[in-house]
C-alpha cells in the first residue's frame, strides 16, 4: 500500500513517548507480580497478553486470593473494550484475513486512539507503528520490574499507581475534542462512577459505551 | 503456580480473540452511519471511564487518595501541553510526595 512505510514510521515516532510511559507502567507490573508469579511468568504474560488493564486486573484478583477463574474473568471483562474498538476499527482494515488479523493484534488503547482520524476511520499502519515502541517498552519494563522488584519496596509509595490515570487523562484530552465527544466522555465518567461500587471490575468501563450511544443521538 | 500459568494461557487466548473478533467478522464491510456515529464516540466514553476507575477505584469501591493529586497534576500538565512522559512521571512524583507528607 502506498505510503505504508511512511505511516508506519510516523506511528513509531508517535509511539516513542507512549513506549517510555508504558515501560514505566510495566516496571510496576513486574514489581507487583514478582512475589506471586516469580520471575518468568510475568514476562511471558507481557509477551503474550500485552494488555495493562487485563494483566493488572488479573494480578489484583490473584493477589486478593481470588481463583484462577475469577482472575481470567476479570481480565476478559477489562479487555471487553477491545470488542468495541475492533468493531470501530474493522471498516478501516482491508485485505486478506491474516493481514486484518495482524493489524487487529496491534490494537492497544493509545495506538487505537492515536490512529483515529476523527471521522470514525483509522490508519492501520500508523496504529501498528504506535504499538511497536509500546510492545518493546511493555516487555522490557516487565523484565526490569521483575529484576528490581524485590529491592524497590512499596511501589505505591513511589506513586507508580498514579501512572495509569495520568496516562488515560493524556489520551482522553487528545481524543475528546468537540461537543459530542465531551458529552460522551462526561457520560462515560458518570457511568463508571455509579457502577464501580456495584458491578465487577471491568464492567463499568464496558458499560461506558452506553454513553457513546446516547451522545450519538444528540444533534451536534 | 499452576493457577498462574492457567491465567496467562487463558488471557493470551481471550485477549487475542477480543482483538480479532471485530476485524475478522466485519473486515472491509462498512458499518451503517448510525453505528459509525457511535463508534467515533466510543474512545472518549471508554477513556473517561478508565480515568475514573484508575483515579478513584479501589477494588470494587471508590476512594479518594493521593492518586487524585497526581491525576490533578496530569490534567494541568496536559492543558499546558507538557510531553506525555512529564505528565505521567510528574503525576507519579506528586502522588509519591503526597504520600510522604500525609
Amino acid at each position: 500500500m502506498e505510503g505504508a512505510r511512511e505511516r508506519l514510521d510516523a506511528g513509531v515516532r508517535r509511539g516513542l513517548p507512549f513506549g517510555i510511559a508504558v515501560f514505566a507502567v510495566s516496571v510496576t507490573f513486574g514489581v507487583l507480580a514478582h512475589p506471586l508469579m516469580g520471575a518468568i511468568a510475568p514476562i511471558v504474560m507481557s509477551i503474550l497478553v500485552f494488555s495493562g488493564s487485563a494483566q493488572f486486573g488479573a494480578l489484583a484478583v490473584l493477589l486478593a486470593g481470588g481463583s484462577a477463574g475469577a482472575a481470567i474473568a476479570a481480565g476478559i471483562l477489562l479487555n471487553a473494550r477491545y470488542l468495541a474498538m475492533g468493531v470501530a476499527l474493522a471498516p478501516s482494515l482491508r485485505g486478506r484475513a491474516w493481514s486484518r488479523a495482524a493489524f487487529a493484534m496491534s490494537t492497544v488503547d493509545a495506538s487505537w486512539a492515536a490512529a483515529s482520524r476523527g471521522d470514525g476511520t483509522f490508519d492501520p499502519w500508523y496504529m501498528a507503528g504506535v504499538s511497536i515502541p509500546q510492545y518493546i517498552g511493555w516487555v522490557l519494563g516487565t523484565v526490569v520490574g521483575v529484576l528490581i522488584g524485590s529491592r524497590l519496596g512499596n511501589p505505591n509509595a513511589l506513586g507508580l499507581d498514579a501512572l495509569f490515570p495520568a496516562f488515560f487523562i493524556a489520551l482522553l484530552f487528545e481524543e475528546a475534542r468537540g461537543r459530542r465527544r465531551m458529552v460522551a466522555a462526561g457520560g462515560g465518567a458518570g457511568i463508571a462512577l455509579v457502577l464501580t461500587p456495584i458491578v465487577p471490575a471491568g464492567l463499568p468501563i464496558l458499560a461506558a459505551a452506553a454513553a457513546a450511544v446516547a451522545a450519538a443521538r444528540r444533534r451536534s | 503456580m499452576t493457577a498462574v500459568w492457567v491465567v496467562i494461557a487463558a488471557l493470551a487466548i481471550a485477549t487475542a480473540a477480543e482483538r480479532l473478533a471485530g476485524p475478522l467478522a466485519l473486515g472491509g464491510r462498512p458499518l451503517p452511519e448510525r453505528a459509525m456515529n457511535v463508534v467515533e464516540l466510543l474512545a472518549s466514553a471508554l477513556l473517561a471511564a478508565l480515568v475514573v476507575v484508575e483515579t478513584f477505584g479501589k477494588g470494587s469501591s471508590l476512594t479518594i487518595d493521593a492518586r487524585v493529586l497526581g491525576a490533578a497534576f496530569a490534567v494541568i500538565a496536559v492543558l499546558r501541553r507538557a510531553p506525555l512522559i512529564v505528565v505521567v512521571l510528574g503525576a507519579a512524583a506528586v502522588t509519591a510526595i503526597a504520600r510522604l507528607l500525609f
